[in-house]
């Protein structure tokens, strides 16, 4: 198992004391992360320690106060996203799902994936108006990657559907595959089991490890279901009050003293 | 193969269509005079009591009762008929057989995806056929009647262009009269000073529009909902008071005898009228000028049309649409906010340059009183009414709303109580709006299969 020191270029994504605070409440104390490339890497906590912040983070809805937060799309080439707008770091390759999801309801499942390509389209004001031949070979290109995308992942007989009526597992499935749709390096998944049965997480489960397959990417999960937690991390990190309070292989987290004090109290 | 894919599955639904309405026609009757009651119970003081000026007493007027009722009952009927018609006939409800690639023999590496445009073959039919009839308008009614038609087709596009920022975007804009008001003073300005012609002007007005749209834009990026609505109606306000106070505006009382488009310099009511009147095919009080306004609303009234659609179902249309739908997700998208919101703002400015522009050179005389917030409030009825985000529906709204007092000028004083009425009733029964609007729907259409 990878503990200890890792070499600096297998790492995709590395924070350095990173803090926030909002008026007088510290969310995030000297947060110190570091992440694999192609790994599977879990943030767990008690409500409150601070995983949602951190994600927020990382994707520029929120700027740290202190700290910086290096990000390597490839081995070589080092980004700072410290101070980056939100849709600026989706570009570069880190994207989200949203702890309730945000789809866009009204829209149909296959529009939700077409605005995930955003960034990789390029006709303006101009090419929509006027429709010319490379604006159409462009749509008509996005539509069938959206569309394979969908077949992929199981959701392409509601292509055509609104999001919004989908069942509530599609939904949570979607929002992923919407994510992958950005072409991430980095997918972040913020409580992706949530209201799922059983049964779901356990597809869920195979789904994660699936797309870190298929796709060659790294998965940063926040996730409160154990059972999820325990098979699909490699490592995990645990968070308390704003600080990381123990990291490593979920095995030994489960033993650590500290994580069963922060979930199950003082004895 | 691939045509025929998409035509298979429409006939069924043709076929079934009615016997599916005759099944539910109890049902449909009871609807019917449900609506019928309400209706009668709402209009009763309107229809049935009259205050007799001369014995100052009330009139009732019960026999009139039955006559209503029944118009009612029929005219609901037909309008859920067709309602239900079109709903059936709409890839929407059909999408089940026409969106799901047929089971897994047609999926394959070798399909494609495509969009299904709304406009199939037989809707283009109407569509031609619509617009035959709209051209051969002019010829054979009042020119009373082509005012009012050019009123309605300057708000249609009035209503298509706000329909950009509010219903696709999602940005509450109470302040678009503004814009409608650059566009016309542009060219009213530009031909009282310089005398410069309607053709210059209208790209000009329509320049100006979106340069002020820019501007504003600039400020309000991080606004939404109710603050950006109060930021564009206190907006809307200062640029009238600086119409009305401004030296250059003329202020108060405007500017007239601003020019109307010509054609190439002919003097149209002096030549081509003369022939057409002794042809019988106008009526001889009709203002040719008014005429050629009629046809270029209609032209750009059909040019908007295509331009919205089109931006709907593009890159910018999608980052519009996901903006309105979640602003957090569409920057997680990586789409840019502030250009969205921006390029929103400008383009659905444009149009109200545009008409502002055509609507100078229709009454020839402007000032101030002409843009005062009742429009903007009436513009975005059109778009609320007809249905937010929804082409044929803003179309719709703007029809209803712009004839409407011109038709109900028969209940005299209580003309616009009626109109009000109809309003409150509209939104009760479809909150939707008059046409709700559908998302563009893409079929599979597999390629030929080499295999037997």
């Amino acid at each position: 198992m990878m503990t200890g020191q890792l070499e600096d270029n297998k790492l995709v994504l590395a924070t350095l004391g990173v803090s926030i605070i909002f008026g007088g409440l510290t969310a995030l104390d000297n947060v110190n992360f570091e992440m694999e490339r192609d790994s599977i890497t879990t943030l767990i906590g008690p409500n409150g320690a601070g995983k949602t912040t951190f994600f927020n983070c990382l994707t520029g809805i929120y700027k740290p106060t202190s700290g910086t937060i290096n990000y390597y799309p490839t081995p070589e080439k080092l980004t700072s996203l410290i101070g980056l707008a939100p849709d600026r770091i989706t570009t570069i390759g880190l994207a989200r799902t949203f702890q309730n999801i945000r789809l866009f309801n009204n829209l149909t499942v296959l529009e939700n994936i077409l605005i995930a390509c955003h960034s990789r389209m390029k006709a303006g004001l101009l090419g929509a108006l006027f429709r010319d031949s490379k604006t159409r070979a462009e749509e008509k290109a996005m539509a069938d990657y959206s569309y394979s995308l969908l077949e992929q992942y199981g959701l392409a007989k509601s292509a055509n559907h609104l999001a919004k009526n989908l069942p509530y597992g599609d939904q949570r499935r979607l929002e992923i595959v919407r994510a992958l749709a950005t072409r991430p390096v980095i997918l972040l998944l913020d409580e992706p089991a949530a209201g799922l049965n059983n049964q779901e997480t356990k597809d869920l489960d195979a789904f994660i490890r699936l797309i870190r397959d298929k796709e060659k990417l790294s998965v940063l999960l926040i996730e409160h279901d154990m059972s999820l937690v325990m098979s699909v991390s490699e490592k995990v990190y645990v968070m308390e009050y704003g600080r990381v309070i123990a990291s490593g292989p979920p095995e030994e987290i489960q033993k650590d003293p500290k994580v069963i004090k922060a979930y199950l109290g003082e004895e | 193969m691939s045509i025929n894919h998409s035509k298979e599955t429409h006939y069924p639904a043709k076929e079934s269509f009615l016997s599916s309405f005759f099944r539910s026609l109890t049902e449909e009757i009871k609807a019917a005079l449900v609506a019928t009651l309400w209706f009668c119970f709402l209009t009763l003081p309107l229809v049935c009591f009259r205050i007799n000026a001369n014995t100052q007493k009330i009139d009732y007027l019960w026999e009139r009762l039955p006559k209503v009722a029944i118009i009612a009952f029929v005219a609901t009927l037909i309008w859920r008929f067709l309602r239900k018609r079109l709903s059936f006939s709409h890839v929407k409800d059909t999408l089940d057989e026409v969106s799901g690639p047929p089971p897994d023999e047609a999926r394959g590496p070798g399909g494609s995806w495509v969009t299904y445009l709304m406009a199939a073959k037989h809707k283009k039919l109407y569509a031609i056929l619509a617009l035959a009839f709209l051209v051969t308008i002019p010829f054979w009614v009042s020119p009373y009647v082509v005012m009012i038609l050019i009123t309605a087709l300057i708000y249609i596009c009035l209503g298509l262009g706000l329909n950009i920022v509010v219903g696709v975007s999602g940005l509450l804009n109470l302040g678009y009269v503004a814009f409608y008001a650059i566009g016309a003073y542009t060219y009213a300005l530009l031909n009282h000073s310089f005398g410069l012609s309607f053709w210059i002007c209208l790209p000009l007005g329509a320049l100006t529009a979106t340069t002020l749209g820019l501007l504003l834009g600039l400020p309000i990026l991080r606004l939404s909902g109710d603050y950006l609505a109060i930021v564009t109606l206190g907006f809307g306000e200062i640029i009238r008071l600086v119409l009305t106070n401004a030296n250059f505006t003329n202020g108060p009382s405007g500017i007239g005898g601003i020019a109307p488009p010509g054609l190439f310099g002919i003097n149209l009511n002096a030549t081509v009228k003369p022939f057409l009147v002794n042809l019988h095919l106008m009526h001889k009080d009709m203002d040719l000028n008014k005429v050629l306004i009629f046809f270029i609303m209609l032209l750009m009234v059909i040019l908007t049309i295509i331009c919205v659609f089109r931006l709907e179902n593009s890159r910018l249309g999608r980052a519009w649409l996901a903006l309105r739908e979640d602003e957090v997700a569409c920057q997680a998208m990586g789409i840019n906010r502030t250009k969205a919101k921006l390029t929103a703002f400008a383009i659905g400015s444009t149009w109200a340059g545009l008409a502002g522009v055509v609507f100078a050179s229709q009454i020839t005389f402007i000032n101030p009183s002409n843009f005062t917030f009742m429009q903007s409030v009436m513009i975005l009825s059109i778009v609320v009414l007809g249905g937010m985000g929804s082409i044929p529906g803003v179309i719709v709204g703007a029809i209803v709303l712009t004839l409407l007092p011109e038709y109900l000028r028969g209940f005299a004083n209580y003309r616009m109580l009626l109109f009000g009425l109809l309003m409150v009733l509209m939104m009760v029964f479809r909150p939707g709006g008059l046409i709700q609007s559908t998302r563009q729907v893409y079929i599979h259409k597999p390629l030929e299969n080499k295999e037997p």
